[in-house]
């Protein structure tokens, strides 16, 4: 059925704190769980929210974000009536082209969201994942009559660690739901309450609240519009009860990832009702030979396992050489293991080469990276 | 639109009775092979990359299943503006309307459609070959010739020779003779049952089988033979690589062992002719902590506990704690239960072993008699069927559905 709602997406996070990951690609690009890439997850919480019209802004490395979603036909979205509309940066009279924060990008987007003909507009940042369908929280935020409804989780369970802090945004909400307090990156944060990075609102309000933001030279979706409009308009929290994977630091993307590891971590995010769709490969499906082997791992189609694998993630297309051994590490597409090798809290990115009997480790707590292409 | 150089039919009507209850409600062509493929998407990856992007599917026995995965033709990069994939089953015209008696008649009935696409060349294929092909180059042998007719034949052992189509060839491999399954073969060229056409001989000799009422309306029994005997150019074109045709269960079950092993008789690593095949859109497959493994093809939304050895697992198969699978093939979303035991078996789809199941163990005295013709040593069980907890079912039986056993 289809929704009276549209999506937006904004790509053009920019968080150094991902280091090598986003050397190359925008958040939105990062792969993540075998075969995915972050974008894939809320790209496919709209489609199977029955939303049929999605705009993505593209603004950093985008290159490898159009390779991957193409005409959108892998999530359903490439239609003559709606579909997938990549919206790139492009320069004009009073615009760059280079977007100084989210209100400028969404600025110079207006033209897509007064051509949608739905009234509500579903919000969201890329480097967020969860699964879920938005249909509950649009019925909410027309029940509550809210202005805006901000989706939330509890993370509570999880340590705060400021290092790892990015657009951090706190609320506080009554027993009904509205929004008694917002605050933008706390130094404490008073609230387990946390944003993620999904708002509900009137196309109207947005055309509005930007435009407004624009004329008072705030250029921060957040900061410039929520934090400042606090009292102004009604806010209305969603919580979501489900799994959440802010992709906020390299630190963060590897316990995201592992914790796919976790039956429950992974029955939740890979929810048969709400599949995930991405680009599909055709690669055949994984090859176990000569005594290869992988336990408590996450293996893609296409992948040949000679070696010994353990606590890790392999992408699509990953070779694992005989006498090798994987342990707590992430392998993305194409990257090749020779033989003898072993790696330990690894990340290696996408084609990495590591030849015959060498030995990578990270730790714990600061898995290494290898960059994109890199030959060890 | 322009027209086209050459358009594929592809022969996906036959019922394939000899693969038993796996055909029971789907054509040959859509049965699962090889952990993520169906049969039909060997010929028509085949077709898309040798460069041919319209290919009429001719069905005819159980097309729903076949319909379905078909669908727009997208997995295959088959959604074309001009030209693409198009499902043909039979249909009622004014003046008559029958069934597809034959894989000649079935061409012939359709020469309307290849008509709309102005073709110099039709490639007949069927759907129940398993091989990769470039079309291609035996099309531009076809036309260096100056042949009306090409037949793709491969070697084959002399002592096997008298189950295929001999083609005896002379030295610029014309083909002189085509012998049906011989009693004494003179050569070793086996017809492959692919074709290809020069339209205008194909329409003319479709014509003049349908007037014939004798004629069984087969390519390989009536059209070929009255070629050669009408003095046509029809040349052989030799084949070499993997080719199988999976129309028994053991030879379904041997073509799926085929792509295992480390240097697998047939290898579908080739990222110059991928074999394309509608996503089952699963995670990647889990491989649990007590999981043992040991040469096997497993793919996208598996979960293993148990022991896998020298099988083959479709998407979204669950292999729970202390199981073992050996030999085996499991089609999609099948539960094998704690403890339970495959041996040497082709497991259908949706299927549950109960916990403790031993399925395809020796057979004993008491066990009750069955028929195991189809099937020699190889144990089946048919889709959605729910074999119970420690249940036995020994080597070569079949499962399947009856009201009256309540599938023990």
């Amino acid at each position: 059925m289809s929704s009276n709602a549209f999506g937006l997406i904004y790509t053009g996070e920019a968080n150094a704190q991902l280091r090598e990951l986003t050397f190359s690609r925008s958040v939105a690009a990062v792969p993540f769980g075998g075969r995915y890439r972050a974008i894939d997850f809320v790209l496919s919480n709209i489609v199977n929210s029955g939303i049929s019209s999605v705009g993505l802004i593209a603004q950093r490395n985008y290159h490898s974000l159009m390779d991957h979603l193409g005409s959108g036909k892998e999530w359903d979205l490439h239609r003559k009536r709606d579909g997938l509309f990549i919206l790139p940066p492009f320069v004009t009279k009073d615009n760059t082209g280079v977007y100084r924060g989210t209100v400028d990008a969404i600025r110079s987007v207006l033209g897509f969201v007064r051509r949608n003909s739905q009234r509500y507009v579903v919000l969201t940042g890329s480097h967020t994942i969860y699964n879920t369908d938005f249909d509950a929280m649009i019925r909410q935020h027309i029940a509550t009559g809210a202005d805006i409804t901000i989706m939330y989780s509890d993370e509570s369970g999880n340590d705060f660690d400021r290092s790892e802090q990015y657009d951090d945004l706190r609320l506080k909400v009554d027993e009904d739901g509205c929004v008694t307090e917002l605050t933008f990156n706390p130094l404490n944060p008073s609230t387990p309450f946390t944003g993620c990075d999904a708002y509900v609102m009137d196309k109207t309000l947005l055309e509005y609240l930007v435009e407004d933001a624009a004329a008072h030279g705030e250029f921060d979706f957040m900061q410039g519009v929520l934090i400042k409009n606090q009292q102004k308009f009604k806010f209305y929290g969603w919580k979501y009860d489900g799994y959440v994977a802010r992709l906020n630091s390299v630190a963060q993307f590897y316990r995201h990832n592992m914790n796919l590891l976790k039956p429950e971590v992974a029955r939740d995010l890979f929810n048969p009702d709400h599949p995930i769709y991405t680009k599909v490969k055709d690669e055949v499906p994984a090859r176990y030979i000569g005594g290869g082997s992988a336990k408590n791992s996450i293996v893609a189609d296409g992948c040949i396992i000679e070696g010994e694998v353990e606590n890790s993630i392999l992408f699509r297309g990953v070779y694992i050489g005989k006498g090798s051994r994987i342990k707590n590490s992430i392998i993305m597409q194409a990257s090749v293991i020779n033989q003898n090798c072993d790696l330990d809290y690894m990340v290696l990115d996408k084609g990495c080469q590591v030849l015959g009997g060498r030995r990578l480790a990270g730790y714990d707590s600061y898995p290494m990276i290898l960059r994109k292409g890199v030959v060890v | 639109m322009p027209g086209k150089k050459i358009v594929a039919m592809l022969l996906a009507g036959g019922q394939g009775s000899r693969l038993g209850e796996l055909t029971k409600s789907m054509a040959k062509p859509a049965v699962p092979f090889g952990g993520k493929y169906r049969i039909i998407d060997f010929p028509l990856s085949n077709c898309v990359n040798s460069g041919i992007d319209t290919v009429g599917v001719l069905t005819q026995y159980e097309p729903l299943a076949l319909n379905a995965y078909l669908g727009s033709g997208q997995a295959w990069d088959l959604d074309r503006m001009n030209g693409g994939v198009f499902v043909l089953p039979p249909y009622v015209s004014q003046q008559s309307g029958e069934w597809y008696s034959g894989t000649a008649n079935a061409i012939y009935q359709n020469l309307p459609f290849i008509e709309q696409f102005d073709p110099d060349y039709v490639l007949i294929l069927s759907g129940d070959h398993i091989y990769k092909m470039d079309y291609s180059k035996m099309l531009e042998v076809h036309i260096s010739k100056g042949a009306d007719a090409t037949i793709a034949v491969l070697d084959v052992p002399l002592e096997e020779a008298h189950r295929f189509g001999i083609m005896n060839t002379d030295d610029s491999c014309r083909i002189i003779e085509f012998e049906e399954k011989p009693k004494e073969p003179k050569s070793t060229k086996a017809s492959m049952g692919i074709y290809i056409f020069n339209r205008d001989v194909l329409t003319k000799y479709l014509v003049d089988d349908t007037a014939n009422e004798k004629s069984e309306h087969d390519f390989g029994k009536n059209v070929i033979p009255a070629m050669i005997n009408g003095r046509q150019k029809v040349f052989a074109w030799q084949f070499s690589g993997y080719w199988r045709d999976v129309g028994t269960i053991s030879s379904l079950w041997e073509a799926n062992m085929d792509l295992l092993g480390v240097v697998p008789r047939f290898d579908l690593y080739d990222t110059e002719w991928r074999i394309y095949s509608k996503s089952p859109v699963m995670p990647p497959h889990y491989m649990g902590e007590d999981s043992e493994v040991d040469d096997s093809l497993i793919t996208e939304g598996c979960a293993v506990h148990g022991s896998v050895k020298r099988s083959v697992l479709f998407a979204g198969v669950t292999v729970e704690h202390g199981a073992l699978i050996e030999d085996s093939v499991i089609m999609p979303n099948t539960v094998i239960g704690a403890g339970a035991v495959v041996k040497k078996a082709i497991i259908g789809e949706n299927v549950r072993i109960g916990t403790g199941a031993l399925v395809g163990c020796e057979k004993l005295p008491e066990d009750e008699p069955y028929d195991n013709k189809l099937t020699g040593d190889i144990t089946l069980v048919a889709n959605s069927m729910n074999i119970c907890e420690k249940a036995r079912v020994p080597a070569g039986k079949v499962i399947r559905f009856d009201p009256e056993s309540c599938g023990k």
